[in-house]
């Protein structure tokens, strides 16, 4: 257990290097002068240059890299270029905080219903009920976020808003606008929209892996052993079935945590929902201001593979023929 | 007599499976009664139904088949067709066990295997949960695992077949059944493993005065075994006997024709080909109307293409067939195999057309983070450690072990898949490098393989015609038109016809894509084809075509083989030279005829002592060798078999590898024990087995 810890600690610092160093050379290769994109179309040469200076982009690349990566891990991120200059720091971490509560709701919803739609439609391969699971998760995954979110937001919450009931509740607010300072409970009535649609995007996923884990298993001798031994089939079920049919689920659902955190640009947008991704497309690469992206990119690198470092973790201990070795 | 009923009774049983759409008859008219403390063997190839009665017997067939009204399956007198699933549930388990072919994939993968025995007892005895744990530990240790209380909190991935199947063997009895059915349990498990497990479920069955329908397509085991036989064929019960009268005297000529199939210990080439059964058994949908065996059957005249009744003939013994009285009168017989083989060749006799020299390969251990640090040397798996050999021209050398022995590594380093660790290989007197990447077109084309599964070594999106003119313009360097020419004589070779060269290996059954399989070897004309397992999948009757296929081909080519199996008896039948591998090194090698007279290592009498003699009158011997082959990473020292050898000196094999010595007549036996004391603890006098 311990070496394999280690290792996949190894594996993990190493990639994290090299995903960096990527983040890094490409913000450099990024065409335009970052100094001419701060001081505008109207600086002199001189000035630019002298901003060139200030920022240190006309060091070498790796000293640069060092004196960047040094920062970051000693807690320094810098100040975003675009002014007014703000600590990138608390600036991501707000957003990452927003980003996790979507996220967690997010995976609250659609990991219950998935698991639960993949499993009916598993065991009932071949039904109409299958069918039906299956046409309805597979359209709902067709749609863009931009269209089930506009749907959301047009239908559910500007409709219902004027409904008294949920008025008096304050659960369907159009714009998801939170401030940072309130509790997850508080967060809740902004959240739920967002979350519904971000589930959308991930339901008919993993629907139709549990699905096909499911029929997959069902195919193996020891379900004939186990119901041959006279279990009731519910048990068969439960106890043999998905206990080896959810085992790769749980890789799916760890890789897809990093992606739900950083990645629902489009659905944070829709519904003005102040996340990382929307931090990451309005702010930071819309002014290309470099430390801003460096920061939010290697905080959701380091996300993404801690997601994966705890999806081969669960799947070791899951998997008994994984040898933790 | 008592007068109880028998535990299993079955009458009119009709099984239907829906295939696309229609309903087709899988089995009819099934007749079988296992009284308690009894075996019942349910004999067949595959296609013959015996899986889906036994199945049927269970009430568990997969949702497109359905039991045929008028069947009836009574369980100590109570019908269980007209049981619904639930009342079944009481039924399995508590009344019923099934031993599954394969037990690595039986046993749930991610529950302890002590649990998966515990989950039985909790449910139908209602034991708590403490009590069922101790059950689980008990149901173990009675079927002599070693260390029960450890091994059940195994998972089934950290246990050997042979343990696996034992598990199998404890779940079904756990809950004490009345009927045990086994479906092929030792199938999948070496000779050495299987002679343990079938003297295991003789004890457990008589113990438990539980009654077993046993079911296989091995005629040894079923004459080691069972008490009584029912030989299905098509769905249909062709004969039923108790297994002596069975075995003594055959009524069916099927039975008959399947038993001459099987190559009995000590026959080989030299004396006879195998007789075969021509044909290949019926496709569901397309069974005769008639006796269903009538398009095979030798001794077909025209009233058998009416359905003959299953009656009565001798005392006990029920056969379905038009022609058994004329059989058992003697009036009757199978005609013997038309054509002997050509003289084999002898020329080549002692010209080594290959040799191998001290051939090792060592696979290196992966070291650990801190290992690699420490700059300790990485640990190996010797696979094959230094193997010496030399197959001449036109000969076969025929290489048995368990698996886990090393022949499949030796023959992949021979062939070039597998780079060798050490040694040479010289094929005609020139060297032979490494991989196949390195070889010269020529060495290429001098040797060839042939592998276990055709399945899997037949490309399928080639045709039959594509996949037979690829060697022949690469390797023989012909035209297209030639290689088409080639490609149609080398069916015809192997008993194909030319219309095959236009289908793909999916439209083929087993023995034929076997048959394709071994025309591409030839297509480049090689001096040497290395066989692994190559009937190992095939069906008794088709196997035994497929021997003469070789054995004919050899001796009108003058090909060497090196035939790899763990079938002493194809072995046997087939070899000239045989050596016996054990643990990545040779432990005997001796001319075929030495195969069934002393001295042996203990190793090859072990081999030999395990093989279900398909013979009730000739049990296997009793030698059995203690637990399974040690995994190659602990390597025992001294004799790599002292740990198992039933017939160890002392500490003398623990310390010191054992020398070659010469039993004479080309016989060399690795051991501390002199030929002369072997042949002495062996049982001496070879007489009885020569002739």
């Amino acid at each position: 257990m311990g070496r394999f810890l280690a290792r996949r600690g190894v594996f993990l610092v190493g990639t994290l290097f090299l995903t960096t160093v990527l983040v890094f050379l490409l913000t450099r290769v990024l065409p335009g002068d970052v100094a001419r994109v701060l001081l505008g179309r109207d600086a002199s040469p001189e000035a630019i240059a002298a901003k060139r200076e200030e920022l240190g982009l006309d060091d070498p690349l790796i000293v640069q890299y060092v004196g960047w990566a040094a920062d970051f891990v000693r807690g320094d991120w810098g100040e975003t270029f675009a002014s007014p200059r703000q600590e990138i720091r608390p600036l991501v971490t707000e957003r990452l905080v927003n980003s996790g509560r979507l996220a967690l709701l997010t995976l609250a919803i659609a990991l219950p219903l998935a698991i639960a739609l993949g499993v009916v439609a598993g065991l009932t391969e071949g039904t109409l009920v299958d069918g039906v699971i299956s046409v309805l998760s597979l359209s709902v995954v067709s749609l863009p976020e931009f269209v089930t979110g506009l749907f959301l937001v047009n239908t559910v919450a500007l409709k219902w808003r004027d409904n008294p009931i949920a008025d008096a509740l304050g659960w369907f607010p159009a714009s998801s606008a939170i401030r940072p300072d309130l509790s997850f409970r508080d967060a809740l009535p902004a959240l739920w929209l967002p979350a519904l649609a971000a589930t959308f995007v991930l339901l008919a996923y993993v629907v139709r892996l549990v699905r096909a884990s499911v029929i997959e298993e069902l195919k193996k001798d020891y379900v004939r052993t186990a119901a041959l031994k006279g279990l009731p089939a519910r048990t068969v079920i439960a106890k043999h079935v998905l206990r080896n049919a959810l085992i790769p689920t749980v890789t799916v659902i760890a890789t897809s945590s990093g992606w739900l955190v950083s990645g629902l640009v489009v659905v944070e947008s829709v519904f003005s929902y102040p996340g990382l991704g929307r931090l990451l497309l309005n702010t930071a690469i819309d002014n290309r201001d470099l430390p801003l992206i460096q920061a939010i990119v290697t905080v959701t690198a380091l996300i993404i593979l801690l997601a994966n470092f705890a999806a081969d973790l669960l799947y070791a201990l899951l998997n008994p023929r994984i040898r933790l070795g | 007599m008592s007068a109880d009923p028998p535990v299993l009774r079955v009458r009119n049983l009709a099984i239907s499976y829906q295939v696309g759409g229609a309903w087709v008859r899988a089995a009819s008219d099934v007749h079988l009664t296992v009284r308690a403390g009894e075996i019942a063997g349910l004999v067949g190839e595959s296609g013959s139904g015996k899986s889906t009665v036994a199945l049927g017997v269970l009430r568990y067939l997969p949702s497109n088949g359905r039991i045929e009204p008028g069947s009836e399956i009574a369980l100590a007198g109570n019908d269980l067709t007209v049981r619904s699933r639930r009342a079944m549930q009481r039924i399995w388990g508590a009344r019923m066990g099934l031993v599954p072919q394969d037990p690595a994939a039986a046993l749930n993968p991610s529950l302890k295997v002590g649990e998966q025995i515990a989950e039985i007892v909790r449910q139908h005895d209602r034991l708590g949960r403490g009590d069922a744990r101790d059950r689980a530990v008990e149901m173990l240790g009675r079927v002599n695992l070693p260390d029960p209380v450890t091994l059940a909190r195994r998972y089934p991935h950290e246990l050997s077949g042979g343990q696996k199947q034992r598990v199998a063997i404890a779940m079904a009895l756990s809950a004490s059944p009345d009927l045990l059915v086994l479906d092929e349990p030792t199938t999948s498990l070496d000779v050495t493993t299987e002679a343990a497990i079938l003297d295991l479920v003789r004890a457990q069955v008589s113990a438990a005065q539980a009654a077993a329908l046993y079911v296989t397509h091995n005629l040894g085991v079923v004459a080691q075994l069972c008490d009584r036989v029912t030989v299905l064929y098509a769905g249909e019960v062709m004969e039923d006997a108790p297994v002596r009268e069975l075995f003594a005297r055959p009524l069916h000529p099927y039975t008959l024709a399947l038993m001459r199939s099987v190559p009995r210990l000590g026959a080989t080439k030299r004396d006879a080909p195998l007789p075969g059964i021509e044909g290949q058994p019926p496709a569901l949908p397309e069974r005769p109307a008639g006796c269903v065996f009538e398009p095979r059957c030798p001794l077909a005249i025209p009233i058998c293409r009416t359905k003959p009744p299953l009656e009565p003939s001798e005392s006990g013994r029920t056969v379905r067939c038009h022609r058994w009285r004329e059989i058992a009168a003697g009036e009757i017989a199978l005609p013997e195999p038309a054509s002997p083989l050509p003289a084999l060749p002898t020329s080549g006799r002692n010209r080594p057309l290959l040799r191998v020299d001290g051939l090792s390969k060592h696979f290196p251990l992966r070291r650990s983070l801190t290992q690699i640090l420490r700059r300790e040397p990485a640990h190996t798996v010797r696979a094959v450690d230094g193997v010496t050999l030399s197959v001449p021209q036109g000969q076969t050398v025929g290489l048995v072990g368990e698996s886990g022995s090393g022949k499949t590594t030796l023959a992949r380093m021979i062939i070039g898949l597998e780079a060798r660790t050490d040694g040479t290989i010289t094929l005609l007197g020139a060297d032979v490098p490494d991989t196949v990447r390195e070889r010269a077109q020529s060495s290429l084309a001098q040797l060839q393989m042939v592998f276990q599964n055709p399945q899997d070594s037949l490309n399928p999106y080639l045709t039959v015609g594509q996949a037979l003119r690829r060697p022949l313009i690469k390797l023989a360097r012909m035209s297209r038109a030639e290689a088409e020419a080639e490609a149609v004589r080398l069916l015809a070779a192997v008993s194909l016809d030319e219309q095959v060269m236009r289908r793909y290996p999916s439209e083929l059954s087993g023995g034929e894509k076997q048959r394709v399989a071994i025309a591409r070897a030839f297509a480049s004309d090689p001096a040497l084809i290395l066989a692994d397992e190559p009937v190992s999948s095939l069906d008794v009757s088709i196997q035994a075509a497929v021997l003469n296929l070789l054995a004919r081909l050899q001796a009108e080519r003058d090909t060497a083989y090196l035939f790899i199996s763990h079938d002493l008896a194809v072995v046997g039948y087939l070899a000239d030279v045989i050596a016996v591998m054990y643990l990545g090194e040779l432990v005997e090698t001796m001319p075929a005829e030495a195969l069934f007279r002393p001295p042996h290592h203990p190793y090859t009498e072990a081999l030999v002592a395990a093989i279900p003699q398909p013979d009730p009158a000739r049990p296997s011997a009793e030698t059995r060798l203690n637990g399974d082959i040690p995994s190659p990473r602990e390597m025992p020292s001294g004799c790599r078999f002292h740990p198992r050898c039933p017939r160890k000196l002392g500490r003398i094999c623990e310390v010191e590898a054992p020398p070659w010595q010469d039993a004479g007549g080309g016989q060399w036996i690795k051991c501390h024990i002199a030929p002369d004391d072997l042949t002495a603890l062996q049982g001496g006098a070879p007489a009885e087995e020569r002739e």
